[in-house]
């Protein structure tokens, strides 16, 4: 220990009386942010029953009794099986029951999870990595570009993101060849959802870029003729990490339920690659005739994953940054 | 000590926190005569402005009083209900906040601010209340207080809406005004003002002041009596010119020496080594010692000097400039 | 004052104008009109005539012009899907948008600002703690799982309200209202409660934030200093300073009940303009598109500005610029 680390200490002899843990790991468990995490119900329930949807999602080939999307294994006889009583005339028992074309509902949830979850973590990611650039170069270069793209941010922002989600969407499927609009659906929604929804993290992106911007490091640099940007982006990014964490988590929530709410309007993910969205969509129809479990359960699914989602969001927010609460 | 219009015995406040149960108060006891300004002089963070919201009820959760009692006038007022004690604010106990820029508020006028304080309190008609204002205005130096009743704060210099402040304390003729460090925010220049008019008004009508300031100069023109705090406890308590003259507590002469203007007689301004102790890591024995040059092994044993230990006026075991300590040189 | 609500009003305009762009755009860029006019069997010498009736030979500039002016006359030109004049359905279909929108609103206003009130009030209180993690569910909740869920009680199983549609409508002067039948006021209720509930959980959280905000402030600490009743602490102090920004947020949030009444009228099958427009996505109906962008538009910036000026009336220091005492 150096002359200068012994000083230190001798000022704070209160903090050294705590046994600082050795390994990695135990300064992260020692952490005021695990200690938050272990001391929140919500935060580990939530975490808990969000992380059991996203590995049911990845493992739903080896969790699904039957590929719903297999014709060879449908039997219309299943149809409208109740869940949990075997059909009139095959027998067969279903744990959620079946729909009206005799597919599994259990099964249908499974892949339908997976698209969900695709699409909305693809749009997240997509509008973050957009958003992060424009923030950047809007931080950075200033003058009129920065106009411009906030500008539009503004714009953007007036209105509220499911509608311009719903705009882009109409537009990419009008640009889209009719032949290729269902194939494509599932991008196009990543890219509206996307779209709609990367203006959060340009400003706090830009926000952080100017702070740095006026360090004099990066004036220093600069000065040598280092490229700033790459700089930047090095001490910018360690700053944004938790509000971009942040907002990708609450974003995420917000996307899942875009997706949903674009396939329930019919204009998200199509019946012959139905989401939960679209599989609510489906059984809505069922919903006066009395199988109201073919609605119920994809129904429920997405509600314990938009809710999980965003109370672990929630819990972020307020866990990284006790000022905003 | 019956006729003392606030007395306060070995008050405790306590804030439980995540690790521990701080005190931010621990064990004050003082009076105040009617008529009489004390005034509490510390560092911040030394106890001070907890004190005074604590006699006047007004203290944030989690903090609370575990311990000791306050009498306003010789009754018991620091258990009374919420609805009991709201009718003594501001009628018995008025009180001047620090930052006069935001202790009104901007969203009504300053005429029905202290209209509506004197309708609650004095139960006059609206009428009545407006003329009364004008006349509260007027005696706080506003100038033309028939025509500013209807502006509103923002629409007022920093020491004007002082006054406004002051006005608002003392419209309900409290017997006791608690003015909680009420000219920090202020330019140096309105300073001395303020507590002129603070110090008028209350001697006219014979209201008592527990003056809360870290302001050795405004204690020496102001007060009769002095309460000095730190780290939660009294250090040291007396009338105004014994304490600054002839402190009698180590701290206390420390602090006399870091004021340029109490200090003037000396060749140079010296400092008090280290900072006031963070509460829940007070050292054991007495809070000052390990800043204390004349610190023995006494000092860092428990329990604690309180001034009912000691000689009644500085909770020291080795008092400067006492009889004794001089007699001994 | 003058100075700011012109930069506004600028401002508004500016946004109107990249929005008619981007409706424009639509038109010119999406798919192509004339396919979309006329059928299989066409000439060449059809092809022509249609593109001079619209104007499509004439350069980007004139054309963004024209359909600027045709716009701000309501001319949004013909629907593809129903070939009639997109402003005629438009038209058809805004009162029934509007009467929901407006009762939503109020729904979500009354409720949000109260319960937004009790729950600061009593901050640590069972109810508001209760009120507050329903809320949390509210607001994680997909509108249109709402919409279902409340037929699903009310409708199929209770059978006390309708699940879809208006009701029974009177025309009262080419404005057709369901205000005025029972039939028409209880197909309201679910529609309504739907619409409005993702809005009022978002006043209600706004207005708790705010008002627990404003109930740390000094002022507040002094007025409870001076002795005032509880209630005018609350209410007369500190609900009236919470409202200054309540107000943008509130403001901002009606208009989006507007672009939210989409998903509602879907759910309910109500025969407003949200639906109209979802049907035209679907089949790619560019004009009536184009129209409900511009329509909603219109009324987004409309709102802004109003709420730009509400501030005015409520915060003395802002009116401070026309010079009052000093």
């Amino acid at each position: 220990m150096s002359d200068a680390s012994q000083g230190a200490s001798r000022h704070t002899d209160a903090s050294a009386e705590k046994p600082t843990p050795r390994s990695r790991f135990g300064r992260a468990w020692e952490s005021d942010f695990a200690w938050k995490f272990r001391h929140s119900p919500v935060a580990i329930i939530a975490s808990a029953v969000a992380l059991l949807i996203v590995l049911a999602a990845i493992f739903a080939p080896l969790i699904a009794p039957v590929d719903p999307f297999d014709p060879g294994a449908l039997n219309l006889m299943n149809g409208f099986t109740p869940p949990g009583t075997p059909n009139a005339f095959t027998n067969e028992t279903f744990l959620l029951g079946t729909d009206d074309q005799g597919r599994d509902v259990f099964s249908t949830i499974l892949y339908g999870l997976r698209i969900s979850l695709f699409v909305g973590v693809s749009a997240v990611l997509f509008a973050m990595v957009l958003g992060v650039t424009l923030g950047l170069i809007a931080g950075y270069v200033g003058g009129w570009v920065d106009t411009i793209i906030m500008r539009i941010a503004d714009i953007q922002l007036t209105f509220p993101s499911i509608l311009v989600a719903m705009l882009i969407f109409g537009i990419a499927k009008g640009v889209t060849p009719v032949g290729y609009r269902d194939q494509m659906a599932i991008w196009v929604l990543i890219l509206a959802i996307g779209l709609s929804d990367w203006v959060q993290f340009a400003r706090v992106v830009r926000g952080a870029t100017l702070v740095q911007a006026g360090r004099e490091y990066v004036q220093a640099a600069r000065l040598i003729g280092r490229k700033g940007p790459a700089i930047m982006l090095r001490h910018i990014l360690p700053n944004v990490l938790s509000p971009v964490l942040v907002i990708a988590t609450i974003s995420l929530a917000l996307a899942i339920i875009a997706e949903a709410t674009l396939s329930f309007l019919g204009v998200g993910a199509p019946p012959t690659q139905p989401s939960l969205g679209t599989l609510i969509r489906i059984g809505q129809g069922f919903l006066f005739s009395g199988e109201w479990w073919i609605l119920f359960f994809p129904a429920l699914t997405l509600l314990a994953l938009a809710l999980s989602v965003n109370l672990l969001g929630d819990w972020l927010r307020d866990a990284l940054n006790p000022r905003l609460k | 000590m019956t006729d003392a219009v606030l007395s306060v015995r070995d008050l405790v406040v306590e804030i439980p926190t995540r690790h521990a149960v701080l005190k931010p108060v621990d064990g004050v006891s003082f009076d105040i005569a009617p008529g009489e300004i004390l005034g509490v002089v510390g560092e911040s963070g030394a106890g001070k402005s907890m004190t005074g919201n604590a006699v006047i009820g007004l203290l944030d959760r989690p903090a609370h009083i575990s311990g000791g009692e306050i009498l306003l006038k010789g009754q018991r007022i620091d258990n009374l209900p919420y609805a009991r004690m709201r009718k003594l604010r501001g009628a018995e106990i008025g009180m001047v906040f620090q930052d006069p820029l935001t202790s009104l508020n901007p969203l009504l006028t300053i005429g029905d601010q202290l209209s509506e304080t004197m309708i609650e309190h004095l139960g006059i008609s609206q009428a009545e209340a407006r003329k009364r204002a004008i006349a509260a205005l007027d005696e706080v130096g506003i100038p033309g207080a028939a025509d500013r009743i209807d502006s509103y704060p923002h629409e007022f210099s920093g020491g004007m809406r002082q006054r406004v402040v002051i006005a608002l304390a003392l419209c309900a003729e409290p017997s006791l005004v608690i003015a909680d460090e009420p000219t920090t925010a202020l330019d140096v220049s309105v300073q001395a003002q303020i507590i002129a008019l603070l110090r008028r008004l209350c001697r006219e009508r014979d209201t008592s002041v527990m003056l809360i300031t870290h302001d050795m100069g405004v204690i020496a023109e102001t007060a009769d009596r002095v309460a000095v705090v730190y780290a939660g406890r009294l250090a040291e308590l007396g009338p105004v010119a014994e304490v600054l003259g002839r402190p009698r507590h180590p701290y206390t002469e420390g602090l006399m020496g870091s004021t340029p203007a109490a200090s003037a007689g000396r060749a140079r301004l010296h400092q008090i080594p280290g900072s006031m102790p963070r509460l829940g890591h007070l050292p054991p024995g007495c809070p000052f010692h390990p800043r204390c040059p004349k610190a023995q092994d006494d000092c860092r044993a428990d329990p604690a000097p309180t001034l009912a230990a000691c000689n009644g006026r500085a909770a020291c075991w080795h008092p400067v400039n006492s009889p004794e300590s001089e007699a001994a040189e | 004052m003058l100075a700011f609500v012109l930069r506004r009003v600028f401002q508004s305009i500016i946004v109107l104008l990249v929005v008619g762009l981007v409706a424009f755009s639509m038109f010119t860029f999406v798919g192509d009109p004339i396919d979309n006019m006329l059928g299989q069997e066409r000439t060449q010498a059809d092809i022509e005539r249609l593109r001079q009736q619209l104007g499509l030979d004439q350069p980007f500039v004139v054309q963004y012009w024209n359909f600027l002016q045709n716009a701000a006359q309501g001319n949004f030109g013909v629907s593809y899907r129903q070939g009639r004049p997109v402003s005629e359905i438009l038209l058809e279909r805004a009162p029934a948008t509007l009467e929901l929108a407006a009762v939503s609103a109020l729904f979500a206003m009354a409720l949000g600002i109260g319960l937004g009130v009790f729950t600061a009030i009593r901050r640590d209180g069972v109810a508001s703690n209760l009120i507050m993690s329903i809320s949390l569910i509210g607001v994680s909740l997909p509108t249109f799982l709402i919409g279902i869920l409340l037929i699903w009680v009310f409708a199929v199983e209770l059978s006390w309200l309708p699940s879809f549609g208006r009701g029974e409508v009177v025309q009262v002067g080419g404005w057709s209202t369901g205000f005025l039948t029972s039939s028409g006021l209880k197909a309201l209720i679910l529609p309504a409660i739907t619409l409005g509930l993702y809005q009022m959980t978002l006043i209600m959280r706004l207005v708790r934030s705010e008002m627990l905000e404003v109930l740390r402030q000094d002022y507040i600490r002094f007025a409870r200093a001076r002795g005032l009743r509880e209630r005018a602490v609350n209410f007369r102090h500190a609900l009236k300073n919470t409202l200054v920004p309540v107000i943008t947020v509130t403001g901002l949030q009606l208009g989006a009940i507007i672009a939210f009444a989409i998903i509602t009228e879907t759910v309910f099958q109500w025969p407003g303009v949200g639906l109209l427009f979802i049907n035209a996505i679907q089949f790619v109906d560019i004009p009536v598109m184009a129209a409900y962008l511009m329509l909603i538009s219109v009324m987004f910036v409309g709102i802004n500005l109003i709420v730009d000026l509400l501030y005015f009336a409520i915060d003395p220091r802002l009116r401070a610029g026309r010079g009052k005492g000093h």
